[in-house]
């Protein structure tokens, strides 16, 4: 597994190269051992004590993907507004920025995988749940936009609580939104890659999410429309332990493949080269 | 009406319906059914109409009547096969290049182990996809409860209106209070947080604009509408394929609130 990783040793574990802010600690979600982040990115922030998946920040997601130093940022400024004074609204967007300090719930750029170039976005479930106000909004459209004008891939990696309620009715529309810029980036005969991970829920599934022409999904994942509490409330089904996992998913044909991580720098490289355009006789 | 009346007022049993506006704007009219994947959903009613003059396709929400109806349509919660009912009927529409008219009136798409299964949010994803690229001109109504994901999914369009008590919102105010206060009796504050009125879509430029509500004089009222949506329709049928398209991109485009470089946007 080593080789997948080894890119990334030159760069120091924080600061300048980009890593991402926040606690320099981790608790594995499984096992609740503690891990330092550094080291943690040495195992693709996989817990080494129980192998379980810890959540990935969303800059140290593209690392892990990008080849060393081809990562580009593009819109790092935009970031949220509290336009409908909600409650506790302006609390959350500082603590977050605070604690991940990142600006906004989304990173984006584009970068280049085993030298095929790309457009990538990853959220971060540190960031207000990874919920989808207008900055995520505006972000993922622009990134489609601007991958449709230089004719590149979209690589998408998805994790989210849903539209972010504290924006109102505007983030419901960022679904609409995204999913034009999306339908756009297609119409140009262009590649959409998303890959899920937990958790994937609410406005993100019934929208981007299941809009990529391959989608991806890492083991364990919860992905799913609304969520089990509700589920079980209104129709008052009991549900089974797997329910909204990505293997459910999978089986139920609402994935494509189920990729571990040690897999996915790989295979997402395998899918781009894939899709690559061939030159024409006269270039 | 506070926010919070309103959203009252439109889950009351003896609003009208989808039906009863199916039934009093289009004429002449044949019920399609069924997605040809799973099943009909009854929560959708959709066929081929007039409107005035105007072949269009009709597709509405409908809550039901009586209990035994609602209960047969999930209390207008669509499943799935609903949504792929609604995508089928408007893709065969831009075959027979016949506008979409979709009355809009859901708590939210069914929360079901069931609908789960068959891919809930794939659908709405698919509808939400598809409508932006849907090559005939798409006008929604909301006329009651424009509940979340569900309801965009019937939304996605070139011109939006709602009835002048009608809501629109990302969560019902009771899902909201529940979570911010963890106390879902605290549903009208967070109804007000949320800006759900008519008139808040109209200045977020979710809704081009506000019909007035006058249910004792119901057929009048629904011939109005009609005459207005005839004139959105005349308007768009000025525009090409790709402006048509172009505008309801941009329609969506321009909505969000943010700031870049210390200035707000939007």
């Amino acid at each position: 597994m080593l080789h997948l990783f080894s890119h990334l040793r030159m760069e120091k574990p924080d600061g300048a190269s980009g890593a991402s802010g926040g606690d320099p600690e981790v608790r594995c979600p499984a096992c609740k051992a503690s891990h330092r982040r550094d080291l943690l990115m040495n195992s693709l922030y996989v817990c080494p004590a129980c192998g379980g998946y810890v959540r990935i920040p969303a800059r140290d997601r593209i690392r892990l993907l990008a080849d060393e130093g081809s990562f580009a940022e593009l819109d790092e400024t935009l970031t949220s507004v509290d336009f409908l004074s909600f409650p506790e609204y302006q609390n959350k967007l500082d603590k977050a920025k605070q604690s991940t300090g990142e600006k906004c719930a989304v990173v984006s750029g584009v970068m280049q995988v085993q030298g095929i170039p790309c457009a990538v976005f990853a959220m971060d479930s540190r960031f207000v749940m990874a919920s989808m106000g207008s900055a995520v909004g505006e972000k993922i459209t622009r990134l489609f936009e601007y991958a449709t004008e230089n004719g590149l891939p979209v690589l998408g990696v998805l994790c989210s609580g849903g539209a972010r309620m504290q924006e109102g009715i505007v983030s419901l529309m960022q679904m609409a939104k995204c999913s034009g810029a999306v339908r756009k980036h297609s119409d140009a005969g262009l590649l959409y890659l998303s890959l899920l991970t937990d958790p994937t829920t609410g406005g993100m599934t019934a929208s981007i999410a299941m809009e990529g022409d391959v989608t991806l999904a890492e083991p364990k994942t919860l992905i799913g429309f609304a969520g089990r509490r509700v589920i079980e409330q209104t129709t008052g089904a009991e549900l089974p332990k797997d329910f909204q996992t990505s293997e459910f998913l999978l089986e139920h044909g609402f994935v494509d493949k189920i990729l571990p991580r040690e897999e996915q720098r790989e295979t997402i490289a395998l899918l781009l080269r894939q899709h690559q355009k061939e030159l024409t006789p006269d270039g | 009406m506070t926010a919070y009346e309103k959203m009252k007022a439109v889950r009351a049993s003896d609003r009208p319906k989808g039906r009863d506006f199916v039934e009093a704007l289009f004429t002449q009219r044949v019920e399609l059914c069924g997605d040809r994947r799973y099943a009909e959903d009854p929560a959708i009613l959709a066929g081929i109409g007039y409107l005035g003059d105007v072949p269009v396709t009709y597709i509405a929400m409908d809550k039901g009547k009586d209990l035994a109806e609602r209960m047969k349509k999930h209390f207008g919660c669509p499943m799935p096969e609903g949504y792929r009912k609604a995508l089928r009927l408007m893709k065969q529409a831009e075959k027979f290049r016949r506008p979409v008219v979709c009355i809009v009136d859901t708590l939210g798409a069914h929360p079901g182990a069931d609908a789960e299964e068959r891919g809930q949010g794939q659908a709405i994803a698919e509808n939400l996809f598809e409508m932006m690229g849907l090559q005939t001109p798409i006008l929604s109504v909301v006329v009651g409860e424009g509940g979340s994901g569900g309801a965009l999914a019937l939304a996605v369009a070139d011109r939006v209106y709602m009835l002048e008590n009608a809501v629109y919102s990302v969560i019902t105010p009771d899902g909201c209070a529940s979570i911010l206060w963890k106390d879902a009796s605290r549903a009208q504050d967070a109804a007000d947080c949320l800006h759900i009125t008519a008139e808040d879509m109209v200045s977020f430029g979710v809704a081009e604009g506000i019909v007035r509500e006058d249910f004792a004089h119901f057929d009048q009222m629904c011939g109005e509408l009609k005459e207005l949506l005839l004139g959105e329709l005349n308007a768009l049928r000025g525009l090409s394929d790709e402006q048509l398209l172009e505008e309801r991109y941009q329609r969506f485009r321009r909505i969000g609130v943010y700031q870049e470089d210390g200035s707000v946007n939007g």
